[in-house]
């Protein structure tokens, strides 16, 4: 299968293709298409997970093969497929993530009318994604990292009638183009320090140039692409408001595969940042940041997307904290689980969405006794996002933790513990306030279709299955295989556990307290602290302070360059033209339309010239 | 007594070039500028033939050209009296002053 | 090569003009589809020599020659290499689709194709012209047929825009002008050529002066400057496109300004490679100018057409700074590049010109939601303005991508203390202000609630598709699969970059 791996992005984009051109009018033929395919990639992908078992592929002797996609004197690009552990995790994760979302899409977009078009752009993400997981270089990476960010920016901007929507892509593709620019600086560093792209080849040249200047530019430079992808702070504006499309959308692109593209950047070409300690540090340090950054806001909004997406932001932090922290297995750990349960949650409030027509969640409540597939996977999904035993969360949380605290970073360590806290406080504000309590929607909720609930079934298994894979007493398991360096068997701390799960229940069991049983009224704390309040929900003003950059220094610099267009550089050419004209009004008097003039002069003329040649003549003056 | 040389037939061609060229310049009528054309045409063909007689008298050009001259000189008579002539008839007037039409 | 398939294409749309000005003014469907016809056999045969050329052998091939004026070294000499075989397929693809995105003009037709057939003509034969005379005749000839275009045809200005731009490339063609009699006279001294010729193969061996080199390089720069547009000389070009027709304007863009880059490259860098290295530093500081302030001039246009005549400074920048870098990935780009624009700029002039027939605005804030009427315009318009901010998957990217790498690798300082590779990092942020206008304007023209005011507007059909198919697929297939293309350009500038290798190492003027 792995021979057969660079069908991956293939059949999605096929898919892409017949959806656009064969199938449009026909929509439900339109989903069983995209549908097909990335079935066909999922079966793929799980023989390619099988075969890395069974040869024995490990991340230092990958299978990689490549065709050159263009060669000039100085510069060859491949087009190649590098298979190793943590491609081929990531390909699961991205392929099961996606098909459920294509299978639950099937409901939850009943009678849309660009029904065809939302599955070709599905079609037209997957195969994007895939190829950036298979990518064996820099260039194919960035090719396809931009083609991800394309698809994002059309499934963002699908309901396109929408102000809100199209607002909300454009701020996704220009955040993420300043990334980009970022990325592409990076390694271009990178090339004219070692003349490829090859992640391989790069991997060997590198240790050579550890710490040095221009290699610890080269790997900030890099990263600036992963926090625009993976929408950490300062980049990550556009991560909420891409909210504004389709929710299966939000689940599969920006929660579960396409943000987490920043994580699996980093720990694909992870040699590059252990080689830049200071890079590493600017990669923990923002993420550590940004877990608490989003997990602050998430506090106080109201959409249960937003919250979502704060959630997700704030995981991602923990993600980037943990390669920070040098440890590629717990980052990828956390990612491959966080896929699965972000993903669930983010169905489970489509659903809930579906079912009262409202995103606030004080517009729902009590949805539990009418829909309790819903409601159930949520919580489920919930508890693991919390951190909570068994659950998925729980082992993959704890392993950033331990990490983190075994690393040295004891101020880190504090930070995500009480984000982990913050984490379960919030989660359980939205469930208490949205699936309990009486319900306050005005519309009747009711259970969503079986296309849709199904999904959410074999996700919810997912969110408490998936975290066993990386269990620490397992004496085979995720950390054997994706790893950076040498793998390193995580020693289950109790100490640790004990803290992290001690802290999530207080969580859990504040927000019950609040917003359950209301023995402490959310209107007092709000009041005591308006200004933090005020300041948490205007998202700390990052928005309001872009918006006046673009507006009051973009704006302003490019018409004052537009009027030097009209006026000084145009002036400077009607100038020259007028004066030629002034010229020429002056200078016509010369003809006086006078033959006895003109022939006066002519004669004048001819003696003066007759003169000057007689001159050699006579012997010169 | 010296005999009548070159330089009388270039000083009587001088004279006559000059009047020719005031009468030109100077004169108003559009019929009397045309007459001094004519004065410096034939002045140049006095020079033409002198030079022929004085200086190579084995060759005839420069009695070739002096006919040239008065065929060329005739034509642009009639031209110039036709020009004249027309400009009289739509004008009626014949002075160069009132003939500026070639100014801007 | 017996058959003289280059003087064919150059030659096919003229004849067509030939053979329209033979027919009736009021059969307006036969006169264009003898438009088409015409430009479809120079299109495929375009095609034809694209995929013949060997490209392992490189070189000049498909060369025809015949003596015009011996005494004076004139004679017509044509032949295409990497340079200038991808502008000649451009050419043809951007007047084969310019013929049907004039389909639905009504406005005395039959003088209208005569002029853009001569005009098409004119650019093929400054392509292939191997000969500084033809290549200078051709040059006019181009030119004055584009004045009466845009004076008739036009709209917006339309005088002021036909004189002006008349004007100002008349003035930069001097200039190339007194650099060609220049080079001639130079080049048939004797202890140089020893003979006239104005054949720009035997012209090209000769190894000019130093001084010479940088004097005639200055002003092929300014000459050339004027048609790229180089900033400040191209306020020509936003003028001149809007006012322009539909066809004219996706000539105008897509190829004249292109006639400046090739004629910059093929003889400014190729005879005067010490000079161009001298005044590499001054294209390279114009050439950010270009990038940066044509991105932001254009972010404030109302116009819809401005936007895109902005566009197209800012993107001629990456031409020039592809050429300042002088190596080999750098100017790779720059020729990829004048090709993926001329394609990419041809299909936003033809979208445009497809909405302002059936809106009679180009007022982008009069606009809004057009998506729900027009929903293949908009999506044209979507790929269009992705290729423009340099999308992968679409050529621009490639072209883009490798003028980048190349201006990068430079490792010069100039001024004293402002380094090319900071330069380059300038131009590369250029992409960032292309993707803010660009999807601005996408924003503000297709997206948003639907209007009633445009809901009789129908959306292209039928024959309106064609040149938004194959400029589309254009893009797709180079973005794709670049190889046949940037090996044939790279076969045209490997001798080039081996002659600046070649040349005497001198620093640059600042």
């Amino acid at each position: 299968m792995i021979k057969i791996a660079w069908l991956l992005p293939l059949l999605p984009l096929l898919g892409f293709v017949v959806i656009s051109f064969v199938t449009k009018r026909l929509k439900l033929l339109s989903a069983l298409v995209a549908i097909g395919t990335m079935a066909a990639s999922l079966i793929i992908s799980l023989g390619i997970a099988y075969e890395v078992l069974r040869d024995g592929v490990t991340m230092e002797s990958p299978v990689e093969y490549a065709v050159n996609w263009l060669s000039v004197p100085g510069l060859t690009i491949e087009a190649g497929i590098l298979i190793d552990p943590l491609a081929a995790v990531m390909l699961i994760v991205v392929c099961t993530v996606a098909l459920l979302v294509d299978i639950y899409s099937l409901g939850y977009m009943e009678g849309d009318p660009g029904y065809s078009r939302y599955f070709s752009y599905l079609s037209l993400f997957g195969a994007s994604m895939l190829g950036l997981v298979v990518a064996n270089n820099y260039f194919q990476m960035f090719f396809f990292w931009e083609l991800v960010g394309l698809s994002s920016y059309l499934l963002i901007g699908y309901y396109f009638g929408r102000h809100s929507a199209v607002q909300a892509n454009k701020k996704a593709f220009i955040a993420n183009r300043v990334a980009d620019f970022g990325f592409l600086l990076g390694f271009f560093y990178l090339f004219l320090m070692f003349g490829t792209f090859n992640f391989g080849e790069l991997a060997q040249a590198m240790p050579a140039h550890a710490n040095s200047a221009m290699l610890t530019i080269a790997a900030i430079l890099v990263f600036i692409g992963p926090v625009g992808k993976s929408a950490q702070f300062p980049l990550h504006v556009w991560l909420p408001d891409a909210m504004e499309g389709p929710t299966p959308v939000s689940a599969l692109i920006h929660a579960a595969t396409m943000v987490a593209a920043g994580v699996y950047l980093v720990s694909r070409q992870f040699v590059l940042f252990a080689n830049a300690e200071i890079a590493l540090l600017v990669v923990a340090y923002v993420g550590g940041f940004t877990a608490l950054f989003a997990a602050t806001i998430a506090i106080v909004n109201s959409d249960i997307k937003r919250i979502l997406a704060f959630s997700t932001l704030s995981q991602l932090g923990y993600m980037m904290m943990a390669l920070g922290v040098g440890s590629v297995t717990a980052g990828m750990f956390h990612l491959t689980t966080h896929a699965f349960f972000k993903a669930l949650l983010f169905l489970g409030a489509g659903s809930a969405i579906h079912a009262v027509h409202s995103n606030s969640i004080w517009k729902m409540g009590g949805l539990y006794k009418k829909m309790p597939i819903t409601t159930w996977t949520f919580v489920i999904g919930t508890l693991a996002l919390a951190g909570i035993f068994p659950f998925a969360g729980f082992w993959s949380k704890d392993e950033i933790l331990l990490v983190t605290r075994d690393a040295g970073f004891t101020g880190l360590y504090i930070l995500a513990t009480f984000v982990a806290f913050l984490t379960a406080f919030y989660m359980f504000r939205l469930i208490f306030i949205a699936f309990f309590g009486e319900s306050r929607s005005e519309h009747e909720p009711h259970e969503s279709p079986l296309s849709m609930t199904v999904p959410l079934l074999i996700l919810a298994v997912f969110s408490i299955g998936a975290g066993f894979i990386g269990a620490p007493f397992l004496e085979k398991a995720f950390w054997a295989l994706v790893y950076y360096g040498k793998p390193h068997h995580p020693v289950p701390d109790l100490l640790v556990m004990a803290v992290s799960t001690g802290i999530a229940l207080s969580g859990i069991l504040l927000a019950w307290l609040i917003y359950h049983k209301k023995y402490i009224s959310a209107e007092k704390i709000k009041e005591r602290f308006l200004v933090v309040y005020t300041i948490l929900e205007n998202k700390y003003y990052i928005d309001e302070i872009y918006q006046w950059f673009f507006d009051k220094v973009v704006l302003v610099i490019s018409s004052a360059f537009n009027w030097s267009d009209r006026n000084l550089v145009d002036g400077a050419a009607h100038g020259i033209s007028d004066s030629i004209r002034a010229g020429g009004a002056k200078l016509r008097y010369i003809q006086t339309g006078s033959m006895q003039n003109y022939a006066l002069v002519i004669f004048a003329a001819t003696i003066l010239l007759v003169i000057w040649m007689a001159i050699p003549v006579l012997g010169g003056i | 007594m010296t005999s009548i040389g070159l330089q009388h037939y270039l000083i009587l061609a001088a004279i006559l070039f000059s009047i020719g060229f005031y009468g030109s310049v100077a004169k108003k009528n559009g019929v009397a500028v045309l007459m001094g054309i004519e004065l410096m045409l034939n002045a140049v063909n006095i020079n033409l033939i002198a030079f022929n007689r004085f200086l190579n008298p084995d060759v005839s050009v420069g009695m070739i050209f002096a006919i040239f001259v008065i065929v060329v000189a005739a034509a642009e008579v009639a031209v110039g009296l036709a020009i004249i002539i027309k400009i009289y008839r739509e004008r009626l007037t014949t002075s160069v002053n009132d003939i500026d039409w070639l100014k801007w | 090569m017996s058959f003289p398939i280059l003087s064919i294409i150059m030659l096919a749309p003229v004849l067509g003009a030939l053979v329209i000005l033979m027919l009736p003014e009021k059969e307006e469907k036969i006169i264009k589809i003898t438009a088409a016809v015409f430009s479809f056999i120079s299109l495929v045969l375009s095609i034809v020599i694209f995929i013949m050329y060997d490209k392992s052998a490189g070189g000049i091939q498909f060369v025809e020659q015949i003596p015009w004026v011996d005494y004076l070294g004139i004679s017509y000499k044509v032949g295409v290499d990497g340079l200038s075989l991808p502008m000649v397929l451009l050419t043809s693809l951007v007047i084969f689709t310019g013929v049907f995105a004039s389909w639905d003009m009504h406005n005395r037709i039959k003088e209208f194709f005569i002029f853009l057939l001569v005009l098409t003509t004119g650019v093929f034969g400054v392509f292939i012209s191997l000969d500084l005379f033809f290549f200078y005749l051709f040059f006019e000839v181009a030119l004055i047929p584009m004045y009466v275009l845009i004076g008739v045809w036009g709209s917006t200005r339309k005088e002021y825009a036909a004189m002006k731009l008349t004007l100002y490339l008349l003035i930069g063609s001097v200039f190339a002008l007194v650099a060609i009699i220049a080079t001639f006279l130079y080049a048939a001294a004797p202890e140089y050529l020893g003979f006239i010729t104005l054949d720009m193969v035997a012209l090209g061996t000769v190894t000019y002066d130093i001084a010479f080199q940088k004097f005639a390089f200055l002003l092929m720069l300014v000459g050339f400057g004027f048609l790229v547009p180089m900033w400040p000389l191209h306020t020509w070009s936003p003028d001149g496109h809007v006012a322009a027709p539909t066809a004219v304007s996706m000539l105008h863009a897509g190829v004249i300004m292109k006639l400046g880059g090739y004629g910059l490259i093929r003889l400014g860098v190729f005879y005067y490679p010490e000079g161009a290295k001298y005044w590499a530093p001054v294209i390279a500081l114009l050439c950010i100018v270009n990038v940066v302030y044509g991105a932001l001039v254009a972010m404030v246009q109302k116009d819809l057409k401005f936007v895109v005549g902005y566009s197209s400074v800012s993107h001629m920048g990456y031409v020039l700074l592809g050429i300042a870098a002088l190596n080999t990935l750098s100017l790779d780009g720059a020729v990829a590049q004048m090709f993926a624009h001329g394609i990419m700029t041809a299909l936003f002039f033809a979208l445009v010109g497809n909405i302002y027939h059936k809106s009679h605005t180009r007022e982008i804030a009069r606009f809004g939601g057009l998506a729900h009427q027009m929903p293949r315009v908009a999506a044209g318009f979507v790929i269009a303005g992705l290729a423009s901010l340099g999308l992968p998957g679409l050529n621009n990217f490639v072209a883009e991508f490798l003028i980048f790498l190349g201006a990068f690798s430079v490792d010069q300082v100039i001024l004293g203390f402002i380094s090319f590779r900071l330069l380059a990092i300038l131009g590369i942020l250029g992409i960032v202000i292309t993707a803010t206008y660009v999807l601005r304007v996408v924003q503000f023209t297709f997206f948003g609630p639907r209007k009633a005011e445009w809901d009789h507007l129908e959306d292209a059909k039928g024959i309106e598709m064609v040149p938004i198919v194959i400029l589309i697929g254009t893009l797709i297939l180079f973005g794709v699969y670049p190889a046949p293309l940037i090996d044939l350009i790279n076969s045209g500038v490997e001798p080039l970059v081996a002659k600046i290798q070649a040349a005497a190492e001198i620093g640059g003027i600042f």
